[in-house]
């Protein structure tokens, strides 16, 4: 038994399992994971079998909240504008789009926000442009970005284009290496998508576009097709980080680009 | 509608799920929660904002559930998990609609303590000591069963009989 193996504890990869370990425990935990192969291969059985379970459960959910139940939460109140039937009809509208496009999104039916009168709600649609853009430019071998990391001006061109002042999140410790980033259109008006890769050819891509409107909506996840996405609402920003990982590994990267990036 | 209201309705869902997985009947799970919701209603001054909602809800409903069963004579036949939780038409996903089927199997064969921790924390995102608050238990005792847990499902899987290092091993 060496001095790393005595130093993780049973508890520590537990919570690794469920993206709980603070940065620099992670990576005391990945480095004994990297010596450990018979404790790795467990972990990694332990994330499945979460992701199993998780999909099971949520997937499962019956998809529109009866009113009585919406009424028990209102406390038996007068009825708000607009009705439990704007309501029922808001939350089957974000199923349609949820699930019209193949998603699983996790936690979808909410109480209604004010940017869901104007249609789609602003985070759904979030969530669909920043893994359309995704899976679009994540593929490119010659292309990825349109404008390097070297290139001094990129944040500054971002940022000055997005109508928010960006600097890139650092997810060296990660082992993802900024690539570059490019302008998209978004329906209000310009998004940034930061591109990153790691060692083994990976990318991942932090998208970022601004509202008119202010929201908050916390960290959602949903996955597609091999795809996992954390998307949030802060304000008059709205972020999604897209990429082909587990929802734990996802979660620990959308937390440092959460962190680094409210300014 | 008030900001608690609020916050109570973004948390049916995962109030649903909860009741579903303790009753193992969608009826009688949307009665229990909604004999919850109204308990939060009139108890929400207990519930100390910068708290999460969500563990102070489960710890209610739970409680809620616990005294019907205590008043029940007799215990209902218990619907399998896979059929409480069945697979509506999945698309390719990362996890496949095999393999899902195989874990609700294995985690109903699992102690029930084992089992509820483990949906708490890896279904509904809870952190140990929320989880702990949630079933009235000493943290110790949740990551425990926990790591128990998942041991016995992975050993379940992967039709591995043989006595396991990491159960033993003490949590410290």
């Amino acid at each position: 038994m060496n001095a790393a193996k005595r130093s993780i504890t049973e508890q520590e990869l537990q919570a690794y399992v469920d993206g709980w370990l603070s940065l620099s425990r992670q990576a005391a935990v990945e480095q004994y994971l990297a010596e450990h192969p018979d404790d790795a291969a467990r972990m990694r059985d332990y994330r499945a079998q979460s992701e199993a379970v998780r999909a099971a459960m949520r997937d499962a959910q019956p998809a529109v909240v009866p009113e009585r139940l919406l009424r028990a939460a209102r406390g038996g109140a007068a009825v708000s504008r607009g009705g439990w039937l704007a309501q029922t009809a808001a939350a089957a509208l974000l199923l349609a789009v949820g699930f019209g496009s193949g998603w699983t999104v996790y936690g979808v039916v909410e109480s209604p926000r004010d940017s869901w009168f104007a249609g789609v709600p602003a985070d759904t649609e979030l969530l669909r442009v920043a893994t359309a853009a995704h899976r679009v430019y994540a593929v490119e071998v010659r292309h990825p970005v349109e404008v390097r990391a070297e290139e001094e001006h990129l944040m500054g061109w971002l940022s000055k284009r997005v109508g928010r002042p960006l600097g890139a999140p650092d997810l060296d410790r990660f082992g993802f290496r900024l690539m570059g980033g490019r302008l998209l259109p978004a329906s209000s008006g310009a998004a940034a998508q930061l591109m990153y890769e790691d060692g083994g050819g990976r990318r991942i891509s932090v998208y970022i576009e601004t509202h008119p409107s202010d929201n908050k909506v916390a960290f959602r996840f949903a996955e597609e097709g091999g795809l996992g996405a954390f998307y949030w609402l802060d304000g008059r920003s709205g972020f999604a980080l897209v990429g082909p990982l587990q929802r734990a590994e996802l979660l620990d990267l959308a937390k440092a680009v959460y962190q680094q990036i409210e300014m | 509608m008030t900001d608690f209201s609020r916050r109570l309705q973004d948390e049916i869902p995962a109030l649903r799920r909860y009741a579903r997985f303790l009753i193992r009947d969608a009826d009688r799970a949307d009665d229990l929660v909604q004999d919850s919701l109204e308990r939060a209603i009139v108890k929400r001054r207990l519930w100390h904002k910068p708290e999460s909602l969500r563990p102070w809800l489960f710890a209610l409903l739970r409680n809620v559930y616990l005294n019907q069963v205590r008043r029940q004579t007799r215990r209902p036949t218990e619907v399998p998990l896979d059929q409480v939780f069945p697979q509506a038409g999945r698309g390719e996903a990362q996890t496949s609609a095999v393999m899902i089927g195989q874990v609700m199997a294995a985690l109903d064969g699992l102690e029930p303590e084992q089992r509820e921790v483990l949906v708490l924390v890896a279904v509904e995102g809870l952190q140990y000591k929320e989880a702990a608050m949630v079933l009235g238990l000493p943290m110790g005792t949740v990551m425990s069963r926990l790591s128990r847990g998942r041991e016995r499902l992975r050993r379940t899987l992967t039709g591995d009989s043989s006595p396991t290092t990491a159960t033993l091993r003490r949590i410290k």
